[in-house]
């Protein structure tokens, strides 16, 4: 079952880098990160790469696998023919470090930026009381595994650096919209998350619903609600006609 | 502002060699998984200056595969819930050779750790009422593990991160940096640790991307750095896994406790070889899932052992009604502690009943509806369909048992989680003792809070009793910890191995020879072995370069590896009998009169370890009546019972009931 496969795999540091080509050997049921992990172990001891867990749920090896942005840990091998070149190169967003781990702060950058969950001041621990229906939706982005899959194949940043200190990217804006779902979250994150976090960038093309490993359907059931709460506040003219005719604010 | 950072010239003929970036903090956190993260939360919440060190990026802990839950006795699905039964189901589960101490300040105080994860942000699944939802799990008596889906492990990860981050919010609101009294270091290894006086001083270590050195002062040092699983072949752990915390205790002079005791959780995927190894959660069974052998027999039914005897089903209808009506069945076999689970399916497999790729069949397809099973199991579910290309929904799953978790680890003082060594404490996976020789699934999310919590506060405890008086680290040994980090590339020169060949004939070894069932000609040549080894270890060889060089940071984990696994074989060799997550063939029964001998290893050099027998102490009396004297009487010798209520009641001759 075993066969030899042509893997090409991006070397390099900051400076300066090449693709380098290697035969190796392929075995029944394994995955792109085993082969990079056959790699290390014999001909490219310093070949350089994150990982952890090996079953999809750390979110580490992200990588771009035949310039898909992947999680190199379920990429099986099977999804390939034994003749392809497969190419692995680093994630294009971020400034590489060496071989294929980036340099990923922005991310952890863009997570200081977003306020912190504000509960109910008064509530207790242990008090909290919620229905399953109304935190599920919140749950669904908790789900994340922050992969950063989704922030590298944005094309607010991809191509364009001057983007970054703007956009929170896809990974934060619906951290955003989970904290403005959480049933007991007190803070007002509407006009935040327009203009502090960048949303408006963001013009739902779904390309990081598409690469998201854990399937969560962060343009339909994050991105755009809060876009459309957003604007229900901002220029919704009822709204504002409301708010003058009864003298009332927010109603 | 930031942390203090100066460079340590190398002006005297025995100083390190190149400029060392320096910190100082109070408290120093080695590890972020789920007790490094609470145990930081805490140091820093009572005013001490405290630094992350994450072997990984932030978030990426080993913590977020703990799938299952968290046990909390909050009684919100069983009101009938409350600390002593679970203080109870512990003991049992450890065969009554935890450290009780731990195990009931564990079952007190894990509610209000769980509570308090809700006013950090966490979103727990509920009860219809609105309550934290609880589900069943081997051997706890009521639904007790709060859960969500089964992602438990990621969502405690992710909301302890975010703690952090808001902590580090409210800092920069006052002072204008975010990491002025809490600062994660990412990707960076400690090698070493600094004493001073028989005092913790500092530790060294070097940061993954650049390979530069970086040395921490500081007099509080948390061990939080998880288990040794990477030293076998077939395991749930992942590469970080490799005993540092254990074996910068030992080389620190501090000691380690029950390392005999590991836990191989019954149910890995076994194919394709690949994945081998990886977790299938016990959330699995507790949902109603079971196990078959290659003749579609429940098999766990005939591998109750008499301990359990009146706590568990005897027929399948029986099991069944369970899942609905518990307060009038008793719970199916399946849901065993995992130790007896693990032997059972080792035994049917040994058989010749197991599955095409030797594990046995692990069924929910038969008992769930394919909705619910993708709405309770969503992980797995994906971790089945993309890996082995099977669908749980339709299939049962081969499962095997895997290397899961160490029961052993530094011998800690319980309520302040110190270690013999001032200065050095220890929470989660790395400590020993709470467990005793087998952990109940759910009991790790809630021991890393409770300890996690406990570790912070007797660390900060710790600082303010010096006074103002901080050991100073020594900078010849500053010096000795860079030239054995650095030992690797010099070794390349004379010709040294392959690190990664000697991992592997390492991880070989012990999965052969300490195994799930262990005998004594077996591990005396595991010993004989891992001398050869300790000789290669000493000479591995990397090429290239600092940066981010997978091989050199193997190289220095493997001395790690070694260390633990010596400890592992010695005592496991030492302990004559079988208990919980150590099961010896020349010696099959459990054995009363090793139940209160404790196995403590200490560091003889780079690589040798001395192992001491020493006795538990014994259960505090008003603990020790919680429990029935008849089910005592399975674990404990005559004599220790001396002064149980119904031992008491006996001698002024009034039966107990």
């Amino acid at each position: 079952m075993s066969y030899d496969a042509h893997f090409r795999v991006w070397r390099g540091d900051s400076e300066k880098g090449e693709l380098v080509d290697y035969p190796v050997e392929v075995n029944e049921g394994e995955v792109v990160l085993d082969i990079i992990h056959r790699l290390q172990q014999t001909e490219a001891g310093d070949l350089a790469v994150r990982w952890n867990c090996k079953a999809g749920k750390c979110g580490s090896c992200s990588m771009e696998i035949n310039g898909k942005p992947r999680l190199a840990c379920m990429t099986r091998m099977s999804t390939f023919t034994e003749t392809e070149t497969i190419t692995v190169t680093p994630l294009r967003t971020f400034p590489v470090i060496r071989d294929l781990v980036t340099d990923v702060s922005f991310n952890y950058t863009k997570a200081r930026e977003v306020p912190s969950f504000a509960p109910p001041p008064d509530l207790e621990p242990g008090e909290y009381r919620m229905q399953q229906v109304d935190v599920e939706r919140s749950q669904e982005f908790r789900k994340c595994i922050e992969c950063y899959l989704c922030q590298n194949t944005c094309h607010v940043v991809r191509d364009h650096e001057e983007n970054k200190e703007n956009f929170a990217g896809p990974r934060y804006l619906m951290r955003i919209a989970e904290l403005d779902m959480h049933p007991l979250d007190v803070a007002d994150r509407k006009q935040e998350a327009q203009e502090e976090h960048g949303l408006g960038y963001c013009n739902i093309t779904k390309c990081c619903t598409e690469v998201c490993p854990e399937h969560i359907k962060i343009t339909d059931n994050a991105l755009i609600p809060l876009k459309e709460r957003v604007v229900d506040r901002k220029y919704d003219p009822l709204v504002w006609l409301g708010s003058k005719i009864f003298k009332r604010s927010g109603a | 502002m930031n942390a203090v950072t100066t460079s340590e010239q190398a002006t005297t003929s025995n100083g390190p060699t190149e400029n060392i970036e320096r910190h100082e903090y109070d408290v120093i956190v080695i590890g972020a998984g789920g007790a490094g993260l609470r145990a930081a939360i805490e140091a820093r919440m009572q005013g001490k200056r405290t630094a992350i060190i994450s072997k990984s990026l932030f978030g990426k802990a080993h913590t977020v595969m703990a799938e299952g839950g968290c046990a909390a006795s909050m009684g919100n699905v069983n009101p009938n819930d409350n600390w002593m039964v679970h203080y109870r189901d512990t003991m049992r589960g450890g065969k009554f050779l935890n450290n009780w101490r731990m195990a009931e300040l564990h079952a007190k105080e894990a509610p209000d750790r769980v509570w308090e994860l809700e006013t950090y942000g966490a979103l727990f699944d509920r009860t219809k009422d609105g309550k934290i939802s609880q589900r069943n799990f081997g051997g706890h008596t009521y639904p007790r593990l709060a859960h969500v889906g089964d992602r438990t492990g990621l969502e405690m990860i992710r909301t302890l991160q975010q703690k952090v981050v808001s902590l580090q919010q409210e800092d920069y609101r006052e002072t204008g940096d975010y990491e002025a009294n809490i600062r994660v270091f990412h990707e960076t290894t400690i090698t070493e640790l600094f004493k001073a006086d028989g005092k913790i001083a500092g530790c060294f270590g070097y940061y993954r991307s650049t390979g530069k050195f970086v040395r921490f002062d500081a007099p509080a040092i948390v061990l939080a750095t998880g288990g040794v699983g990477k030293s076998y072949q077939v395991t749930s752990n992942s590469w970080e896994y490799t005993g540092d915390g254990h074996a910068l205790a030992l080389r620190a002079g501090a000691t380690l406790i029950n390392m005999e005791f590991l836990q191989f959780h019954p149910t890995g995927m076994v194919w394709p070889p690949s994945v081998k190894g990886i977790l299938v959660t016990e959330s699995v069974r507790g949902d109603g899932g079971v196990l078959r052998n290659s003749e579609g027999e429940r098999f766990m039914f005939n591998y109750v052992p008499d301990v359990f005897k009146d706590q568990y089903a005897t027929t399948e209808e029986e099991g069944d009604r369970w899942y609905t009506d518990a307060d009038n069945n008793r719970r199916p076999p399946e849901l065993l502690p995992r130790d007896e689970v693990a032997r059972a399916i080792n035994s049917e497999v040994k058989a010749g009943r197991g599955s095409p790729h030797g594990g046995v069949f692990l069924d929910i397809a038969s008992r769930l509806s394919p909705e619910e099973i993708q709405k309770r199991l969503p992980s797995m579910y994906h971790q089945f369909k993309e890996l082995a290309d099977v669908d749980i929904t339709k299939e049962p799953m081969e499962v095997g048992p895997t290397c899961h978790y160490v029961m052993g680890g530094v011998e800690v003082e319980p309520d302040t989680t110190m270690s013999t060594v001032p200065g050095l404490f220890a929470a989660g996976e790395v400590a020993g003792g709470m467990h005793g020789s087998n952990r109940l699934g759910g009991n790790s999310l809630s021991d890393l809070l409770v300890f996690g919590r406990r570790a912070g506060m007797g660390a900060a405890e710790y600082v303010d009793g010096l006074a103002g008086v901080r050991p100073a680290v020594r900078i010849d040994d500053v010096a000795a910890a860079e030239q054995r980090a650095l030992l690797p590339f010099s070794s390349a020169t004379e010709g040294g191995e392959n690190p990664f060949v000697v991992q592997l004939e390492l991880q070989k070894t012990m999965n052969d020879l300490v195994g799930i069932i262990r005998k004594a000609d077996e591990m005396e040549m595991a010993l004989k072995k891992l001398e050869d080894i300790a000789t290669r270890t000493r000479t591995v060889s990397v090429v290239g370069h600092r940066e981010f060089n997978p091989g050199w940071h193997l190289a220095l984990d493997l001395r790690n590896m070694l260390l633990v696994s010596l400890c592992v074989a010695k005592a496991a060799l030492e302990r004559q009998e079988s208990r919980g997550g150590h099961t010896r063939d020349d010696y099959p029964a459990m054995d009363s009169d090793w139940r209160h001998v404790l196995l403590v290893l200490s560091a003889l050099g780079e690589d040798n370890v001395e192992l001491v027998r020493k006795e538990q102490v014994a259960m505090r009396p008003e603990l020790l009546d919680l429990f029935e004297l008849d089910e005592l009487k399975k674990y404990y010798t005559g004599e220790e019972l001396g002064g149980h209520r119904a031992g008491s009641a006996a001698d002024s001759g009034v039966e107990n009931a």
